[in-house]
């Protein structure tokens, strides 16, 4: 994913130069920088379109130049730029020994000087870095005109960068619009149909106008037709996209639910465990890719992008370590005892946040993502996902894989179930079930961990971290059903979705507070969670 | 949890009624004597301060004596009676913020925040929050409905437990939620403060306080009479036989969603006033009075205590909070430590708290 960028540049480099080549001119020939030079302002202003019509990217310093009045002719009529103070030959690039005195400026008019300008932007289209590229497409929205036609199409001939080639498009489709032809027009109507934006929309409506009467406004009754369409069409796509939108940001924000609340599903969907200082065990996951990435940053920063794979670990070790000592210290003593459980373990979460603010300081810590997990992908137009969006997703789905093949495909696995469901039988077959209890909540302590590795790569790393989890976790596993994996999924990407189905009606904290509110009805209708388990079981819980 | 607490017959000797009382008159004559009759260089005036510090604890008292009566005696263990104290809190709030009159910053008829956010007029739900008889009324009905209706969803379905517990919690973050928003209109983040005066008095003059202070002992002593005859009664035997063993019950032919509602709802009351008594004297309220965390700490007050003694929770409120006073000044660092030593130790080694093992000591 990290040389993503480089391979449109790579291309562009290449079918550059296969286009120079076939055009037999090296990059700026000594014939056009004569004319750039010359006193005729005709000359001049034919040289630049020229340069921008044969998208001649190596002519830019020279027209920077010439825009800024570095240009100068010295003697014998050579022409040098200034740069830097020194004087160079702006076909060799070699410094050139001129005397200050004997050189003369070349002037230009306001009208080159616009000229320049747009010619400037036009061959930033070109540029080697994509951010570069767009920059210049947004700049030349405002104000280009049909001259530049040309150059775009050459542009979109190579142009791979999916946003560069839907600024590129909707520029086009401007200035296609406003032509005389009527079977451009129609055209124009087309690309800007298939490069749905608000910014088309707004382009065709403006050409529509308020009436059919209306000066400015279309006045051929098939393109108005077609624009007609157009709009509808741009309309459905752009809802299109805002659904898609929702529904990512929802699985997104399930998936953060789901990760902070899958190590409870183990330790008190399975176990009955009431463990409160789960959100501190997410917060230790969090400070241990802290701990790791900075390790790498002082000691392996060549290895930087890659620190995740050795955080993931850490953090599960590290959260499963002090679940184990939790389990043997607080929490063995008082199975059976569930409100006791929550007070006990409400305890130890104090003592973990003051253990931590008192060893990291009180301060949120930064915790820097791999490069490779910022900028996002083009879905479609005006739909951009986020690479560390895009990871917490996949890494949900990838733990709650292995927690699954872990409880339902290893020994381990069975003997946690066979313990959870019937604890004096599994005791009378021989089971260890101290043991299994003691493996069970610092797995889930463990998961816990990773959660928090996972949230540390989107949001901030403090003291704090885990208290804003514990009630969210808890909805999640209580909604999802005690003793259900599959329910915590569905809940965690259930509530997700509703979250961020209602945020755009009700404003963020009342679409939660409706959720909260939302789930305490639930419960009254089904105490036992979407997936109750069945027949007289249900009522030990 | 069954047989630990079965036996406690809480205040039923002379001794404990005659202790009671003793307490209660060192408190309410003792100690305003030595705050407003003794001058301030001496070594026994009693400060401002003090009194204002002990009228809180009175306040964190009562509510540790309602959470006492659900989750001692009824077996319900709550982590939301933050909330209900909040909401007496904030009822009594409006009248305060009313009463300020035009003295606010912004020298208008409207509190302050509301200015703030350019509000023309008061919204609906602060009509009449002017007036002190409906400020009172208030303190008891924001409270006591809430916990009304959601106990009666919650008790209806059954829903016990740990459940009960976690879904108190998420109803107390909610509201937090809600009361954060400056849109709801309640002063947002910071709440109500800057108050100037209660029922025409000043709010900063020590005899207000004292005032204040002597009404939140008395609201204690009774609060302490009517569960204490509460719990004596065959209505206090019944609460017992939830905690106990409510299947039992229930086939025996009682229903206790009337009780359990009956006692959550007058839990909450009391907390509801206990929050109108703490609001004028410690001149703020806002929504972290809801945060989750307030309502767990409330429930080691009386697990410090001692659950289903009565008394034991008011000592724990203030060796609790006493504690807290005294570490978060001299050693901030460690207040969490202790405090999560605390629910630790106490929650594994003694099940009955303080009072417990003083009586233990009786006994051997």
């Amino acid at each position: 994913m990290r040389s993503a960028p480089q391979v449109p540049s790579l291309a562009l480099a290449i079918a550059a130069a296969a286009y120079l080549a076939a055009r037999g001119a090296s990059a700026l020939d000594a014939a056009s920088l004569e004319k750039l030079a010359s006193g005729d302002g005709s000359a001049k202003l034919a040289a630049v379109q020229e340069a921008v019509g044969s998208a001649d990217v190596a002519s830019l310093p020279v027209l920077r130049a010439l825009l800024e009045g570095r240009l100068a002719i010295a003697a014998g009529g050579r022409a040098v730029v200034e740069e830097n103070g020194a004087w160079l030959d702006p076909l060799t690039r070699q410094t050139a020994s001129v005397a200050a005195a004997e050189v003369e400026k070349v002037s230009i008019n306001n009208r080159l000087r616009r000229t320049l300008e747009r010619a400037i932007a036009a061959l930033g289209l070109f540029a080697p870095r994509a951010a570069d590229r767009l920059h210049a497409a947004r700049t030349l929205q405002e104000g280009a005109d049909e001259d530049l036609l040309p150059v775009l199409d050459r542009v979109l001939a190579q142009e791979k960068d999916g946003q560069v080639r839907e600024a590129v498009q909707s520029l086009q489709g401007a200035l296609l619009l406003g032509s005389r032809d009527r079977d451009k027009r129609l055209a124009a109507v087309d690309v800007l149909r298939r490069a749905p934006s608000t910014r088309s929309k707004r382009l065709l409506l403006e050409r529509l106008g308020g009436a059919a009467s209306d000066p400015g406004a279309e006045p051929d009754p098939a393109v108005r037709d077609a624009i007609h369409r157009a709009v509808n069409d741009i309309d459905g796509s752009l809802r299109l996209a805002e659904v898609v939108g929702w529904v990512f940001s929802g699985l997104s924000l399930g998936s953060v639910l789901l990760l902070a609340a899958l190590g409870l599903a183990i330790t008190f969907g399975l176990m009955g465990v009431i463990n409160m200082a789960h959100g501190e065990l997410l917060m230790i996951g969090a400070y241990a890719t802290y701990v790791v990435q900075s390790f790498f940053r002082a000691h392996l920063p060549g290895a930087f992008d890659w620190y995740l794979l050795a955080a993931a670990p850490a953090a599960f070790l590290a959260a499963g370590v002090v679940g184990l000592l939790l389990e043997v210290t607080v929490v063995r003593a008082l199975y059976g005892r569930p409100l006791e459980t929550l007070l006990a373990t409400w305890g130890a979460s104090l003592l973990l946040i003051q253990a931590v603010r008192s060893t990291f300081g009180a301060q949120n810590v930064e915790v820097a993502n791999p490069s490779w997990m910022s900028g996002g992908v083009t879905v479609m137009t005006g739909l951009v996902l986020p690479y560390n969006r895009i990871a917490i997703v996949a890494f949900a789905g990838l733990v709650v894989f292995v927690v699954w093949l872990l409880i339902e495909r290893t020994r381990l696995g069975l003997l946690v179930r066979a313990v959870m469901q019937n604890r004096g039988m599994a005791a009378g077959l021989g089971v260890a079930t101290p043991w299994v209890d003691m493996l069970t909540f610092a797995l889930g302590a463990g998961i816990a961990g990773l959660g928090g590795c996972a949230l540390s790569q989107i949001g901030n790393v403090g003291p704090e971290l885990g208290q804003g989890f514990i009630v969210d976790s808890f909805m999640v596993v209580v909604l999802g059903g005690v003793g259900q994996l599959a329910g915590t999924v569905l809940a965690a990407i259930g509530l997700g979705q509703v979250n961020k189905l209602l945020e755009p009606f009700a404003g963020a904290v009342l679409a939660k507070i409706a959720v909260l509110a939302f789930i305490i009805l639930f419960i009254q209708r089904r105490p036992q969670g979407l997936f109750a388990p069945r027949g007289r079981a249900a009522e030990e819980a | 949890m069954t047989g630990v607490l079965a036996t406690a017959r809480p205040l039923q000797s002379r001794r404990a009624i005659a202790l009671v009382l003793a307490a209660y008159a060192a408190l309410v004559v003792v100690v305003p004597a030595l705050n407003l009759a003794v001058p301030a260089g001496s070594a026994f005036h009693v400060s401002d301060y003090t009194v204002a510090l002990l009228g809180k604890f009175l306040c964190y008292a009562i509510v540790a004596l309602a959470v006492d009566l659900i989750w001692g005696y009824t077996g319900i263990l709550s982590l939301g009676h933050g909330l209900f104290f909040a909401l007496g809190g904030y009822a009594m709030g409006m009248y305060l913020m009313r009463s300020i009159g035009r003295e606010g910053v912004y020298q208008s008829d409207l509190p302050d925040f509301m200015v703030f956010l350019d509000w023309k007029q008061l919204p609906w739900y602060w009509l009449g929050s002017q007036h002190f008889l409906q400020a009172c009324l208030f303190v008891v009905l924001a409270p006591g409905l809430l916990a009304l209706v959601f106990g009666w969803f919650a008790f209806r379905s059954r829903i016990r437990g740990v459940y009960f517990s976690i879904i108190t919690q998420a109803l107390t973050f909610a509201f937090m939620l809600l009361f954060f928003r400056n849109n709801t209109g309640f002063g947002g983040n910071n709440g109500f403060t800057d108050f100037k005066r209660i029922l025409g008095f000043a709010i900063a003059s020590p005899r207000t306080k004292v005032a204040l202070y002597v009404l939140s002992a008395t609201a204690l002593l009774g609060a302490l009479a009517l569960c204490r005859s509460l719990v004596l009664s065959k209505f206090g035997r019944v609460l017992t036989a939830i905690r106990d063993e409510e299947s039992r019950l229930r086939f025996c032919g009682y229903d206790p969603v009337g009780y359990k509602l009956f006692v959550w709802t007058l839990s909450a009351v009391m907390c509801g006033i206990a929050g109108a008594l703490y609001v004028p004297q410690v001149g703020i309220i806002n929504p972290s009075e809801m945060s989750p965390a307030n309502s767990v700490e409330i429930a080691i007050w009386v697990a410090v205590g001692g659950r289903g003694s009565l008394i034991g929770p008011v000592l724990g409120a203030a060796l609790v909070n006493g504690a807290k006073s005294w570490l978060t000044v001299s050693f901030p660092e460690l207040w969490l430590f202790l405090l999560g030593l605390l629910f630790i130790l106490v929650t594994r080694y003694m099940p009955r708290g303080v009072v417990g093992l003083l009586s233990r000591g009786q006994k051997s």
